[in-house]
């Protein structure tokens, strides 16, 4: 089956103008993506743009108002039971019965999708190892630390090996080297597995997803590969600080300047185009007006920035 | 499936200290209720030998006791069957059920029967006792079952009602006591009902009314249906609610 969908090339996800609306918000807004197989995939956005509704209508817990989601070639709606047999799901709230142990939990998860007791037991065994709970089995959910229930979170959505895993917000609430170990189990599980996760973090995208979608109210501002997201970094710009500034609108006529912003006491940000080095012709002025240069240093946007500019809607430098 | 979610609830309670409160409670104020029972039947031993056709100690002690049994299920099956749904809501882990690759109708159907397993339990127990009655007297065995199945529609019903209420607030107090309103309606909604079709219509609509027959060892289809009617339309109902879950978030 593998190989035909290779084949094939039909994605693992395929979510075509998804739509829901909240009341009177736009709570999602025409989404459209796809997920590879081996693909991590980030959800970035403030809170409130969507990520949580998106992956809530994916994982089949709340119906779209338009829309159509093709999970490993079923449709989520018309045959919504194949469909979910493919996907992995971990809500914001590691969905957990908090008087149940460990043990109870991942065997009523694991039979909930079909597996038989004895399949379950070798599923438990196999997920528990890899997601470090070995030695919790026993334990009730509802006393264990944020990190564990977490784990255990993570683990109930492995059990049937499913194709598709949408974590929302996998790494909330988790100390620094909680984080660290789960991204570390994302980046091994996305390596097979197609991986749709959620986070209002920048660092962690970076250091997990291969790829970024960036939402903002609703709608998907900037959908891309990690890399193109940091090229953008390369649409950068340059601040100068000068003795004998010339008018604004004299540094503005330079060659690929998109806009000046003054930043007083005579230093002044040039944003350029991409790819572009005004730094050359910005010299040979300077020393003909006499503007007596006394700074130039290249600044390049952190992804921060770009983040910033993408979510509040800016005009980004292209 | 269905068996894999019923499992689950009826260990639920089975672990949770409120289900065992209630039986100790429930039990207790029936075995005193028993014990005055058996005790007025020996003192009136005297007064029922001298009739022709006495009424017998099924009919004197074990249909009185199965009446107030009835009353007992109205406090039971609200407070048991107040977190199915509700607190699944509360706490999230209905996303679980949801994004499984299961039907609404078996998520329903799952809870009920487990739910449903522990009432019937209950009512086993509170069988128990007329049944040691037979180590000095004859019960009517005829009369002894049919008053148990009136006993285990009236469960039925209640836990389906219960159960449908649960799946409407993430509150389960509101649920318990949303469910116990209902049924009291239910339970007396005949009461000053007097002569006439708008009367005879409330007289059909009471649930212990249906439980009268059974109590004196007739079985008549049209209670028995008015039980399962009453318990499917609930069931229904919960179904038609959980896919509304969806839709609403």
């Amino acid at each position: 089956m593998l190989v035909e969908r290779v084949m094939t090339g039909e994605p693992l996800v395929a979510v075509e103008r998804l739509s829901r609306r909240h009341g009177q918000t736009q709570a999602v807004d025409a989404v459209s993506f796809t997920l590879e197989r081996g693909q991590i995939l980030g959800f970035l956005g403030l809170n409130g743009a969507g990520k949580s509704t998106t992956m809530r209508m994916l994982a089949g817990v709340l119906a779209p108002d338009a829309g159509r989601i093709l999970i490993d070639g079923a449709d989520l709606l018309d045959q919504p039971r194949r469909a979910k047999q493919a996907i992995g799901y971990l809500p914001e709230q590691p969905p957990l019965y908090q008087e149940s142990t460990v043990d109870e939990q991942l065997c009523y998860s694991a039979r909930l999708h079909g597996l038989d007791r004895a399949a379950s037991h070798r599923a438990m065994a196999q997920v528990k190892a890899r997601c470090g709970l070995a030695n919790v089995g026993q334990r009730l959910t509802g006393n264990l630390s944020k990190g564990y229930r977490q784990r255990v979170g993570i683990a109930q959505a492995l059990l049937h090996d499913p194709p598709v895993l949408i974590l929302d917000e996998p790494t909330a609430g988790l100390d620094p080297v909680q984080a660290r170990e789960i991204r570390a189990l994302i980046r091994e599980l996305g390596r097979e597995r197609g991986v749709i996760l959620s986070t209002h973090l920048l660092p962690e995208v970076q250091a997990t997803c291969s790829h970024v979608q960036i939402m903002q109210s609703g709608r998907l501002v900037f959908a891309g590969a990690l890399a193109e997201l940091q090229q953008r970094r390369q649409s950068a710009c340059l601040r100068i600080g000068l003795n004998a500034p010339p008018p604004v609108v004299e540094l503005a006529r330079l060659p690929t300047i998109t806009r000046v912003e003054n930043l007083g006491g005579g230093q002044f940000r040039l944003h350029h185009a991409a790819g572009a080095a005004p730094a050359r012709a910005l010299l040979d002025q300077a020393h003909v007006g006499g503007w007596d240069l006394w700074e130039l240093t290249p600044e390049r946007a952190s992804l921060e920035q770009i983040f910033v500019e993408l979510t509040l809607g800016w005009e980004t430098a292209e | 499936m269905i068996r894999v979610i019923a499992a689950r609830e009826l260990r639920g309670l089975f672990l949770s200290p409120l289900a065992w409160t209630l039986l100790a409670v429930t039990e207790a104020l029936l075995a005193w209720i028993f014990l005055i029972l058996v005790n007025d039947f020996q003192n009136a031993r005297g007064r029922l030998a001298a009739l022709e056709h006495a009424p017998g100690v099924t009919d004197l002690v074990v249909a009185p006791l199965f009446r107030v049994a009835a009353w007992a299920l109205l406090l039971l099956a609200p407070l048991l069957t107040m977190r199915l749904f509700s607190e699944e809501q509360r706490t999230g882990t209905l996303d679980l059920l949801l994004s499984a690759p299961v039907r609404a109708s078996q998520i329903v159907l799952g809870k009920y029967l487990g739910v449903l397993t522990f009432l019937l339990s209950a009512v086993a127990l509170m069988a128990l006792m007329p049944l040691t009655l037979m180590a000095g007297a004859t019960l009517d065995g005829g009369k002894l079952l049919a008053g148990l199945l009136g006993l285990s529609l009236l469960a039925a019903s209640c836990a389906a009602a219960g159960l449908y209420l649960s799946s409407l607030t993430a509150q389960p107090i509101v649920a318990a006591t949303a469910t116990f309103g209902l049924l009291l309606a239910f339970w007396i909604v005949d009461v000053g009902a007097g002569r006439g079709t708008a009367s005879e219509l409330f007289g059909y609509l009471s649930l212990p009314r249906h439980n009268d027959a059974l109590l004196l060892g007739l079985v008549r289809s049209e209670d028995v249906a008015y039980y399962l009617l009453f318990s499917v339309a609930f069931l229904g109902l919960t179904i038609r609610r959980l896919d509304n879950l969806r839709l609403q978030g």
